[in-house]
């Protein structure tokens, strides 16, 4: 998602149903502290139903009177309970929300954009029966979290789901619970720092060395991945050395997002409205030129 | 039933592919070996004669930094390679390489390569691309790394 961010002015609150470009307030009913600068807010709404999403797609957050900014939603629709945004404090807005406490009162619009496709293992049960590769990087997980709730519960039914960490340290590491469970579900969970503790017993490395150790089967396998654009760009160019049809990546992009509902123009990449054609979009074709592609 | 030095050698990552001929040149210059955890492999400034392909147990790559103890740079895992300093003189280490785990692997006297390699240019050539690919994605990987990918201005 987005980093960028735009001032707004406090405002009455509004309506449910008051279109896209209004938030509705949500109070904050549960904060946790995943990281030195990252916090999740866990959200309800003041009024009306709680916000119906799919994984991979991403609300505007406002915190009042400061500005808005683009978070990609880290709760799964399957496993209900308040809206999750997980926050990461890189700017004014992001700073204002990871200090929210419990009891604070955001804005929320959305949700917008695309998603990670996982709707069909979920409801159609065995549907899909490639393999699950997911290769997240820093707190390039949260975004991932809703489809990987998901794809992990569909494949305790049979399927195989591979999950990829990579972070700038250990501290770094987001959603250590998650990991965990997920783990004990059946997936293949791989943990990879740049820059080793004392303490650390994992793996130091680039977190594209262990997709070949990973186990899954290029050539029937889908990956998600999620990060910085340059871990993205060397790990999917490493999964179609191995085999992965490109049309079967998905990256999820992140620019600087203002109206999110493709009228203003700011996220334009190329021919693409991240907004609107993105935040995930498919890596072969289009993105995988544009992903290289030098700015000028 | 043990296994031996030549099949283990046919099964690793590093050798797949190559051919029986480069095989049987590889086999006389090689042996089993096993660490338990915390053992060096190498030694920063010592004698580099040997080389070593995991088969199983992690091995770190430490750096000893004054005040900070062993600094781990990279970890290896089984299906790679440990040491290149073996190739060009002056065969020194230049990191230690500490297992992590019980480690085994096949250790190959890096003298023995460079001879044959010497007598046999076909031999030499197919080594000698073979460990440059290792070591140009190892590069790669570096440099991606020397970026700090993860570090402010990456929201999501
Ligand atoms: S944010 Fe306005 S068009 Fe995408």
């Amino acid at each position: 998602m987005v980093t960028s961010e735009h001032s707004v002015a406090s405002k009455d609150v509004p309506s449910p149903g008051a279109g896209p470009l209004t938030p509705l307030t949500h109070r904050v009913v549960r904060r946790v502290q995943e990281t030195s600068d990252v916090a999740t807010l866990f959200l309800e709404p003041l009024v009306g139903d709680r916000l119906v999403f799919r994984p991979g797609q991403f609300n505007m957050l406002s915190a009042f009177g400061v500005g808005e900014v683009a978070i990609s939603v880290s709760s799964a629709p399957g496993e209900g309970g308040p809206l999750r945004h997980t926050v990461r404090d890189v700017g004014a807005v992001s700073h204002a929300l990871v200090r929210c406490e419990v009891g604070d009162v955001i804005g929320v619009r959305g949700p917008f954009g695309t998603d990670w496709q996982v709707t069909s293992d979920v409801e159609g049960g065995t549907s899909d029966t490639r393999d699950v590769v997911v290769v997240a990087g820093g707190i390039g997980l949260a975004p991932l979290r809703g489809a990987l709730y998901e794809f992990v519960a569909a494949a305790r039914g049979g399927g195989r789901v591979f999950i990829l960490v990579g972070g700038r340290n250990p501290d770094q590491i987001i959603f250590h619970d998650d990991l965990a469970a997920w783990e004990r579900d059946g997936a293949t969970v791989m943990l990879s720092v740049d820059q080793s503790t004392p303490q650390w017993r994992g793996r130091v490395g680039l977190v594209t060395t262990m997709l070949g150790d990973a186990g899954f089967d290029p050539r029937n396998s889908r990956a998600l991945l999620c990060g910085p654009e340059i871990m993205m760009r060397f790990t999917a160019r490493a999964l179609v050395d191995m085999g992965v049809d490109p049309a079967a990546i998905l990256v999820s992009l992140e620019r600087n997002m203002q109206c999110g509902i493709g009228w203003c123009g700011h996220c334009q990449l190329g021919p693409l409205i991240i907004c609107r054609d993105g935040p995930v979009v498919p890596y072969g074709g289009v993105v995988e030129r544009l992903l290289a592609e030098r700015e000028r | 039933m043990t296994t031996s030095v030549r099949e283990l050698l046919a099964a690793h990552e590093f050798l797949r592919g190559l051919g029986d001929e480069v095989l049987e040149t590889v086999v006389g210059c090689a042996h089993n070996v096993a660490f338990e955890p915390g053992e060096l492999l190498c030694v920063e400034g010592a004698s580099a004669d040997t080389f070593y392909l995991l088969r199983r147990g992690r091995v770190s790559l430490e750096v000893h930094a004054p005040g900070r103890g062993p600094v781990v740079i990279e970890t290896v895992e089984p299906g790679s390679v440990v040491g290149w300093s073996w190739l060009v003189p002056p065969y020194r280490w230049t990191i230690d390489a500490r297992a992590i785990d019980r480690v085994g692997a096949v250790a190959i006297d890096g003298a023995c390569l460079r001879e044959k390699a010497e007598r046999d240019p076909a031999f030499g050539y197919a080594l000698l691309t073979r460990v440059s690919t290792h070591l140009l994605a190892r590069l790669q990987a570096t440099r991606v790394r020397a970026l700090d990918l993860y570090g402010a201005g990456h929201g999501h």
